[in-house]
């Protein structure tokens, strides 16, 4: 892991700090920036692996950091956002941002979700045909999925958004964006679908489905697929 | 002693009348007996004394009549510009009150009282400016003639035969804090006249010709010496009075002016007021309706509500009765009202009257033996005045005539009928009922006819030689005379009964809707309630469209309710003036008298609440139209009033409210933000030590979590309870799966749950339910959070939910120690907490956001103890109708 460049975009001092310690002690080497265009100067002389974008900054909405850097790059996005900012983390998200924290958050949250980040990079490169979670076994070609052994019947719809979460696999993904790649654009006002949905396949993959280890739900947002 | 002591009474009087001149101007009349008599030359003298002194004094308006003298006097005196006025294209110069107001000199002069402003200007009359600027604290100086003064306008008209028809209310007068006599011998008047000193030269003769003849100028001289001189000794009185001088105990008297129909009432109601003024008592003109006089055409009770006006002016309360019978109805009320003195006209009883005794005074006589009788002479009215006319009568409805020939005719068909078996006697009787039901149907005079056409029917086709009017049997003669009388009698006699039961009838029906009007308005609740009960209640008893103009905080009349056709009448400017001055204006009233609307204030006991404007089609209501009115006008102000109250009671009690829950507030969280934050700088500050034991350590950075976790926990439930009551709560409502919610929650519980038993209950058949899912998650969060809280590790905290009929029923329950006993409704209050002052932090916050949340969605929330032991928190959501399911095309 080590000298992975990582680029905090935060105006505050304090949480600048604490995230600096944090990260350095994992390996990281550290770039901070206190202002969105200071950070995006920084991310494109720094060129780093994965950025953190607080969404109040003084001089810019962390949204325009996004765009802008998703104009040149495809770096991890985290974002870390107040409570009470769903529109604006939904919006980040939909930008093009990969996961979001809410303050105050743990700092072994942040890290699992900065290794998922990490990883998820990684994987894609690799072009995986065999996704595997908990119990369950996805074969992508054969479009076979299975769970401890015994093939489980997926709809053509339940599969399809299976499929979406996995392409997807370690990001937030947002209301739109599933039903965007699942139902198509007539059907992106229809939240609701998801959930009955969502539904279906927890109570065929997951061992507890009212206590969901991998088709978790970020309420207000999206879901997320966690391997 | 207890005789020494003062009257607190009469003391508080006479605070608040040395109050009240404080605050406003004071008027000083300088008063003549007539025209020329130098009282403009008088006043613009003592104002360049005033300006001498040093005082800033500005000419309001002055009437230089074009005399040299008077004009030299103005010439350096400050002038305020008149205002120009068109009136029937011409442009008249008027006195500009606004500007004077505007510039609120110490000192105004305003010349000639008595005038009549030009139709279009704010106030009718001159004096009613001269108020206005006086209630806004500006001195004014003025001129008065004797003439002009009205109760002697009468008597000034009867001696010089001319009336003048500019006149001052008497009290303005009284209550003018400075009179100045300007008096001239008559003799050096003539000689200025003649020097063409009062009038332009060419008016000169016609003036002496008829005004200024030297008998004339000696009697007004007089009136005005004696009108002055009475100021002066009521000034005497008032000051022994005040010094505790006179210690008698006066009953204050009363007098009842009767304001009759005739020529006379003018003359009587003028009479009581001086009679009143002499005797320092309060009086009431009172007019009786009986039905002769309802019958009269519009012009005529026009005429009686003039004279009404009038003794309001002079200062009279005026009541306006119906009656049928004229001495019962005053003797009521002269006794209702406890007044002991009785003024009325010199009756001119008709002959019949005479004869039978039953003339008004005698009537009265009769009746009220206990009541002292004022008669006012009868004289021939002035030469020169403008005779009365006679009252023209009402259209005579010849139809109604008509109709009672014809009724008449047809009962000679059964009549014929009925000879054929009975007698002609029992014809008489069919003709008397057909009289009767005319009578009834149609009024006295086709009654009448009725009558007249009976008789002569019976003896054309009835009586023996039949089909002619010659009588053969000369008894029947007789027989005609006493049916005559009879039909008249009784005829007349149902008429009148009819007319008093429409009267009682439309009476009644003023009472009822009066009575429903308050029974509605005490029903009210708030305003927007009063306003529309009172402007319903006003098209149903009036027929007007009425708006009520209400003020805001900054005191400005604003129209509330709904905007109607009437509102575009209704002059914003108008209303605020009335609400500011609390007196009606507009049309039918002194003030403004040319706009289409009529404003009346709405005072209530404390104070106006609020003007009520409508267009009024008449100029002046009827007097029982206009006690109702008024009546309804108070109804609506005291409802205005009381629900005004109420808010005020409704404030004070929230804001005392607040009160309690800021002081809990702060005392609990002072509590539960500084005991986490103790022991977290004590942590830190500890932590920083080299010599901890590696145990220690992970001990104290554990609990720095925890302190931390908690603290945030608490921060997050107050931010969320003040957001949801600073915005009102905004729900963002969405068809949501129940066990994703759960789900959410549980997983951002597992570390505080991570020592207790997790187990749920969700069948994966539950519907989908439309909530805000953030907000629903909260709730299930600070229940999950009460459980780990109140039960020891290890306890099991089941999540469950079901379909409760059209209820979604979601339940967190544990087998913990259970509610601590009392009501556990009071837990979802706020800042509440089961167990007292404990160690376990949380302002008690987290159930009232709970139950916040719920309201907010329509649903409920309880507590309750499980039979089987532990806690159980339901709570229940409206399940409502579900979005149509995906399309099953896959």
């Amino acid at each position: 892991m080590n000298d992975r460049r990582l680029l905090i975009i935060e105006d505050d001092p304090q949480i600048r700090r604490f995230l600096r310690a944090a990260l350095e002690a994992e390996g990281f080497a550290v770039f901070e920036a206190d202002s969105g265009g200071r950070g995006l100067i920084e991310a494109a002389t720094r060129q780093p692996e994965l950025v953190i974008v607080d969404l109040g900054l003084p001089d810019m909405d962390g949204r325009e950091v996004i765009r802008e850097l998703r104009g040149w790059s495809a770096v991890p996005i985290v974002v870390l956002s107040a409570r009470h900012q769903e529109e604006e983390k939904v919006a980040a998200l939909d930008q093009g941002a990969d996961d979001y924290l809410v303050k105050p958050f743990g700092v072994p949250e942040l890290l699992a979700r900065l290794r998922a980040q990490l990883r998820r990079g990684a994987t894609a490169a690799a072009g995986q045909s065999r996704i595997s979670f908990g119990q369950v076994c996805v074969d992508l070609p054969q479009r076979r999925v299975s769970r401890a052994g015994t093939e489980v019947h997926l709809t053509p719809v339940e599969y399809r958004l299976l499929s979406a979460l996995i392409k997807g696999q370690g990001r937030v993904l947002t209301h739109r964006q599933l039903l965007l790649d699942t139902w198509g654009p007539d059907y992106v006002e229809r939240p609701h679908y998801l959930r009955i949905y969502m539904g279906h396949l927890r109570q065929k993959l997951e061992d507890d489905p009212s206590q969901p280890k991998h088709l978790l739900t970020e309420l207000g947002v999206g879901y997320r697929l966690q391997t | 002693m207890n005789d020494d002591r003062p009257d607190p009474d009469r003391l508080l009087d006479e605070l608040r009348r040395d109050e009240e001149a404080a605050r406003r101007g004071r008027l000083k009349i300088f008063f003549g007996a007539c025209a020329g008599v130098g009282k403009t030359y008088a006043m613009l003298s003592a104002a360049r004394q005033r300006l001498a002194e040093g005082e800033a004094v500005l000419a309001g308006i002055v009437e230089t009549h074009g005399r040299a003298e008077t004009a030299r006097l103005l010439d350096d005196l400050p002038l305020l510009p008149s205002r120009a006025i068109d009136y029937r294209g011409r442009t008249l110069a008027e006195f500009d009150l606004d500007a004077a107001l505007a510039l609120r000199p110490p000192l105004l002069l305003v010349d000639e009282l008595a005038h009549s402003n030009v139709p279009g200007s704010r106030h009718a009359k001159r004096w009613l400016d001269v108020e206005e600027l006086l209630a806004a604290g500006i001195d004014v100086y003025s001129t008065l003639n004797v003439q002009h003064l009205e109760s002697l306008n009468d008597v000034v008209g009867s001696i010089t035969g001319i009336r003048v028809r500019e006149t001052v209310p008497d009290r303005v007068f009284d209550a003018a804090d400075e009179v100045t006599l300007v008096d001239l011998p008559p003799d050096e008047l003539l000689v200025r006249l003649h020097e063409g000193k009062v009038y332009m030269p060419e008016a000169a003769a016609n003036a002496r010709q008829n005004f200024f003849r030297k008998g004339n100028l000696i009697a007004l001289r007089e009136m005005a010496l004696r009108r002055t001189a009475d100021r002066v000794d009521a000034q005497m009185r008032a000051y022994r009075a005040d010094q505790e001088i006179e210690r008698v105990w006066q009953v204050k008297e009363r007098l009842l002016a009767c304001v009759g129909a005739d020529d006379q009432a003018e003359k009587v109601v003028r009479a009581t007021a001086r009679l009143a003024a002499a005797l320092k008592a309060d009086w009431i003109a009172l007019h009786v309706e009986t039905p002769a006089l309802q019958r009269r055409p519009d012009a005529a009770r026009q005429a009686t509500l003039a004279v009404l006006r009038l003794a309001e002016e002079l200062g009279a309360e005026t009541v306006a009765l119906a009656g049928s019978d004229l001495a019962a109805t005053v003797t009521a009320y002269a006794q209702s009202r406890n007044t002991g003195k009785l003024v009325i006209g010199q009756p001119r009883p008709s002959r019949w009257q005479r004869l039978t005794g039953s003339t008004l005074l005698e009537r009265l006589g009769r009746h009220a033996r206990d009541l002292d009788i004022h008669l006012v002479s009868a004289e021939p009215a002035p030469a020169t005045a403008t005779p009365a006319k006679p009252a023209p009568r009402g259209p005579i409805d010849w139809r109604a005539y008509g109709w009672a020939a014809f009724l008449s005719a047809l009962t000679t068909l059964p009549a014929a009928l009925l000879l054929k078996v009975f007698d002609p006697a029992n014809v008489v009787m069919v003709y008397l009922l057909a009289v009767v039901l005319i009578s009834i149907r149609f009024g006295r005079g086709p009654g009448a006819l009725a009558a007249c056409l009976a008789v002569l029917g019976f003896d054309f086709f009835f009586v023996p030689p039949r089909f002619s009017f010659t009588v053969a049997d000369t008894q029947y003669l007789f027989t005609f005379s006493l049916m005559l009388a009879v039909a008249l009698i009784i005829g007349q006699l149902a008429a009148r009964l009819r007319f008093e039961a429409v009267a009682a009838q439309r009476r009644e029906r003023g009472t009822a809707q009066l009575a429903r009007l308050a029974r509605e308005l005490s029903a009210a609740l708030t305003t927007a309630q009063i306003v529309e009960i009172a402007e319903l209640g006003f098209r149903d008893m009036f027929r007007v469209d009425s708006v009520i103009l209400l003020p805001d905080q900054h005191e400005r009349i604003r129209p509330a309710g709904a905007p109607a056709e009437a509102v575009l009448a209704v002059d914003a400017a108008v209303a605020q003036w009335v609400y500011d001055h609390q007196v009606p204006a507009g049309r039918g009233t002194a003030t403004l008298p040319a706009s289409p609307a009529r404003y009346l204030p709405l005072k209530a006991p404390m104070r106006t609440r609020g003007v009520l404007a409508f267009v009024a089609d008449e100029a002046e209501p009827a007097p029982e139209e206009r006690r109702l009115m008024d009546t309804c006008v108070a109804q609506i102000a005291l409802a205005l009033e009381r629900v005004h109250y109420v808010e005020v009671a409704q404030d004070a009690l929230l804001a005392m409210e607040s009160d309690r829950l800021r002081n809990t507030l702060l005392t609990t969280l002072s509590h539960d933000l500084r005991t986490p934050l103790t022991s977290l700088i004590g942590v830190a500050d500890t932590l920083q030590r080299d010599d901890l034991a590696d145990s220690a350590r992970h001990e104290l950075l554990q609990s720095l979590q925890d302190e931390a976790r908690r603290m945030g926990s608490l921060v997050g439930n107050l931010l969320d309870m003040a957001r949801l009551q600073a915005e009102g709560v905004t729900l963002k409502k969405d068809w949501q799966s129940i066990e994703e919610v759960a789900g959410s929650a549980l997983r951002q519980m597992s570390i505080p749950l991570a020592r207790h038993a997790i187990a749920t209950d969700l069948p994966p058949e539950l519907p989908l339910c439309e909530f805000d899912a953030l907000l629903i998650e909260r709730v299930l969060v600070n229940l999950l959070d009460n459980a780990a809280k109140y039960t020891p590790p290890g306890s099991e905290v089941r999540l469950s939910a079901r379909v409760d009929g059209r209820w979604l029923a979601v339940s967190v329950s544990d087998n913990g120690p259970g509610l601590p006993p009392g009501d556990p409704t009071r837990l979802f209050d706020k800042f509440t907490r089961g167990h007292g002052e404990s160690a376990i932090p949380g302002v008690g916050l987290g159930l009232a956001l709970c139950r916040t949340i719920l309201d907010a969605h329509g649903g409920q929330i309880r507590a309750e103890n499980r039979p089987e032991g532990g806690a159980r928190f339901t709570f229940r959501l409206p399940l409502g109708e579900p979005p149509p399911p995906p399309d099953v095309l896959e």
